[in-house]
């Protein structure tokens, strides 16, 4: 008896002519995402795929696999040749697993793929079924709430398995190009940029840096989230922007109540460039409505006009417990909230506007002559970091 | 761009020297002490002389000296110890509002298991209270804590005076000092303080991370908090770290205590006489005064984020703490600096500059001359709020 991981894709399946793409480019994803494991063999069969590794490392390509949006589900299933004699063996080795305690409820769910096997799936279920029912005494059948099934597929060979792990769905991160997100190092960024990954976009990072204002370790802190991120979307490369001097720039030259926002929209200016030379279509912010003075409508829409590319903000309409949700369960809640200052932070005004105008934003911002060279030069002494899956 | 480093209360560079030794223990002299053959007896010597010369250099007994993997261990295993000894005889323990962590948690634990917990207030030198001190030990009080030297501040306390209040008022009063910051810098008189525990560290003076130790005065029998192959008379199983060990004999060794303090107390004047012509609006939080360490100087700038401050001056090579290592991860301001009541528009420019005897007075004026050009600058964001 062999063990396998069985992997079925959901959304591209259905997709027409340029299905064979989409699944290709799951495949690569597949295979980075299990990079660190040996010997693994992947194999396209109907509707499928099938993956062949150690045994010792099937829960740990589980867990890996359960992060590659495009699958919809996954099962360990153990494979025999379709003769009636084996399927029953490893149907007991299966079935005596799940029992536990008094008495266990089951059923059978055969489905015949070859049709030229000599039974029907029902008289598979019943065969199988009679024969489990024998075989463990404390087993009970239960069709509608059972507390396991077992799982029968009938194809080139027989694959049997009790349970199926739900995928991320999604596309394949790739198929949808790739945008740029502003990741400050807060919950809500991360959560966005995996929110878009997940509709098969691939993602690039851009940090601002303001050391000294800020410490290493609030980029360290960047770094890690990235990594919990691209363990969803792949390799990510994170573009860390140096912007201490544009910020002390605008507290300096422009008044206060602007100074949040003028920064903002600085740092989409600066990502929209870097977007650009790097074949981005888009800017990824993890903005939400009315959380911080800077995200009002009003102030929304001033940021927004700093820049030509589409804006996607999937966090726009969500209450921040809901993000919360998400970001625990990505796993970077917890990096999150690590307490150390993020660059916008620092230079906080007393009081924001929280209504402004862009009229009178532009005439702060044109009090700083220097701005074009200042953000070539930040451009210019950008650092990238490739950050890979952790 | 060399480097000045002025964080040697958080952790010191190890001597040339003891890394030598340690190499020799790690590479060839790497027997367990609690092995038969000749190369545990070797390794067993090696753990023995350590603890002769700290014995020596407290004027104890060698066997009063137990090894720990460092200060932590050392103020949990003593303050657990004490307590779980002794809780049936009394329920009050007695500390003060600005130990290190290691000893105010294991006070607070206490507390939320029912004992009945004293933390003395301080005043704004950082020293206790005699008064409440005396008040409070009474028949029921069978632990008082009080460290020796403020990490954060430097602050020194009187430990003879309180020594003498505990024997007193109480016989039954064990009196523990955590001796972290002072263990090899200043003189410990454990007889005239009436001490029957202390707690010291190895890396705080060149020595190496992940060893400790602690004094207990002979007879106490205190209850172990880690069991098993009974190594260190049965108080501390664990296999000794034979290697750490061995190069601390030899940070001991070189230890030349005269010439350290002359040059903290120089340095500490200089320091203090430059800041404060060099920036204005500047608190200097450990004054130089008999009762505070000449190692520490803690100053508050006002209208400055010593967070800020301190990565301004890392940029330039220059390594100090806010506050102290272990409170300034926390980002919130730190329970030594409210106890000392600094002003709120202060509290949070805290920087600590602390030395070695490697420090020098050059250092100084570059780490001065920088202090005073980041202050101006961030000043002129935070001015205008």
């Amino acid at each position: 008896m062999e063990k396998i991981i069985l992997i079925r894709y959901g959304e591209i399946g259905l997709k027409g002519l340029n299905k064979h793409y989409f699944i290709d480019v799951l495949i690569r994803n597949i295979k980075d995402s299990l990079k660190s494991l040996k010997n693994k063999k992947i194999e396209k069969i109907q509707g499928r795929f099938i993956i062949r590794l150690a045994e010792e490392d099937i829960h740990r390509a589980c867990e890996a696999l359960k992060k590659v949006f495009g699958i919809a589900s996954i099962s360990v299933a153990s494979v025999v040749e379709k003769d009636l004699e084996n399927i029953k063996e490893v149907a007991e080795i299966l079935t005596e697993k799940e029992c536990r305690g008094d008495e266990t409820t089951f059923k059978v769910n055969a489905r015949r793929g070859d049709k030229n096997f000599p039974m029907t799936s029902p008289e598979l279920n019943g065969y199988l079924g009679g024969h489990l029912l024998k075989t463990f005494p404390n087993l009970k059948v239960d069709v509608h709430e059972p507390q396991f099934t077992l799982f029968v597929e009938i194809r080139e060979k027989a694959y049997l398995y009790t349970e199926i792990i739900p995928g991320k769905n999604g596309l394949p991160v790739g198929t949808g190009g790739k945008a740029a997100l502003l990741i400050s190092g807060g919950i809500d960024s991360p959560v966005a940029g995996y929110m878009i990954a997940q509709r098969g976009v691939e993602l690039m990072g851009v940090h601002f840096h303001s050391y000294p204002y800020t410490s290493e370790r609030a980029k360290d802190k960047v770094v890690k989230l990235m990594e919990k991120v691209a363990a969803y979307s792949g390799r990510i490369k994170l573009f860390v922007v140096p912007f201490t001097d544009i910020q002390l720039a605008i507290g300096e030259f422009c008044e206060e109540k602007y100074s949040t926002l003028i920064m903002r929209r600085y740092m989409m200016k600066i990502a929209s460039e870097l977007a650009v030379k790097n074949g981005a279509l888009a800017l990824i912010t993890g903005e939400s409505i009315g959380q911080v003075a800077s995200q009002t409508l009003e102030s929304l829409a001033v940021t927004n006009a700093a820049t030509d590319l589409p804006v996607f903000r999937p966090v726009i309409g969500m209450d921040k417990h809901a993000i919360i949700d998400i970001a625990n369960e990505i796993d970077t809640f917890e990096t999150s909230i690590l307490p150390y200052e993020d660059c916008c932070t620092i230079f906080v005004p007393k009081h924001p506007q929280t209504k402004p105008k862009l009229e009178y934003v532009l005439k702060e911002e044109s009090k700083l002559k220097d701005i074009d060279e200042m953000i070539s030069e930040a451009i210019d002494n950008t650092e990238i970091i490739t950050i890979y899956p952790k | 761009m060399s480097r000045i480093y002025f964080d040697n209360s958080a952790t010191t560079c190890v001597d040339d020297e003891a890394i030598d030794i340690m190499t020799m223990y790690h590479k060839d002299l790497y027997g367990n002490p609690s092995s038969l053959h000749r190369m545990g007896v070797e390794a067993e010597k090696a753990v023995e002389e350590c603890r002769n010369k700290i014995a020596e250099m407290l004027s104890v007994k060698s066997k009063e000296i137990y090894f720990t993997s460092g200060g932590t261990e050392g103020n949990n295993m003593l303050i657990r110890g004490a307590v779980e000894k002794n809780k049936r005889i009394g329920n009050r323990i007695i500390t003060s509002k600005i130990e290190h962590p290691s000893v105010l948690e294991v006070f607070r634990y206490y507390e939320s298991q029912g004992l009945d917990v004293i933390y003395l207030d301080v005043d704004e030198y950082g020293k206790i209270d005699f008064k409440k001190l005396e008040e409070s030990i009474n028949g029921d009080t069978i632990l008082v804590s009080i460290m020796m030297i403020n990490n954060e501040t430097g602050a020194i306390q009187d430990l003879k005076r309180i020594g003498e209040l505990v024997k007193k008022n109480s016989k039954k009063t064990l009196f523990h000092s955590d001796c972290v910051q002072s263990f090899g810098k200043s003189v410990i008189d454990i007889n005239s303080c009436n001490l029957d525990m202390l707690t010291f560290s190895a890396h705080k003076l060149h020595g190496p991370k992940g060893l400790g130790g602690v004094y207990i005065r002979q007879g106490l029998n205190l209850p172990p908090l880690i069991l098993g192959g009974g190594q260190e008379s049965g108080f501390r199983s664990g296999t000794e770290n034979v290697a750490s060990i061995a190069g601390f004999t030899k940070v001991l060794q070189n230890i030349d205590m005269k010439s350290n303090t002359d040059r903290f107390v120089s340095l500490k004047k200089y320091f203090i006489s430059k800041v404060a012509s060099a920036v204005d609006e500047v608190i200097i939080n450990s004054p130089q005064r008999d009762d505070f360490a000449d190692f520490i100087i803690s100053i508050s700038l006002k209208n400055v984020k010593g967070e800020i401050l301190l990565h301004a001056l890392e940029k330039k090579e220059i390594y100090v703490s806010t506050g102290s290592a272990c409170s300034s991860k926390k980002n919130r301001t730190s329970h030594v600096l409210e106890a000392i009541n600094i002003p709120r528009d202060y509290i949070e420019g805290t920087l600590r500059v602390s030395f070695s005897k490697h420090n020098t007075l050059n250092e100084i004026d570059k780490c001065i001359e920088a202090l005073a050009e980041e202050t101006s600058k961030i000043r002129k964001f935070t001015r205008r709020k």
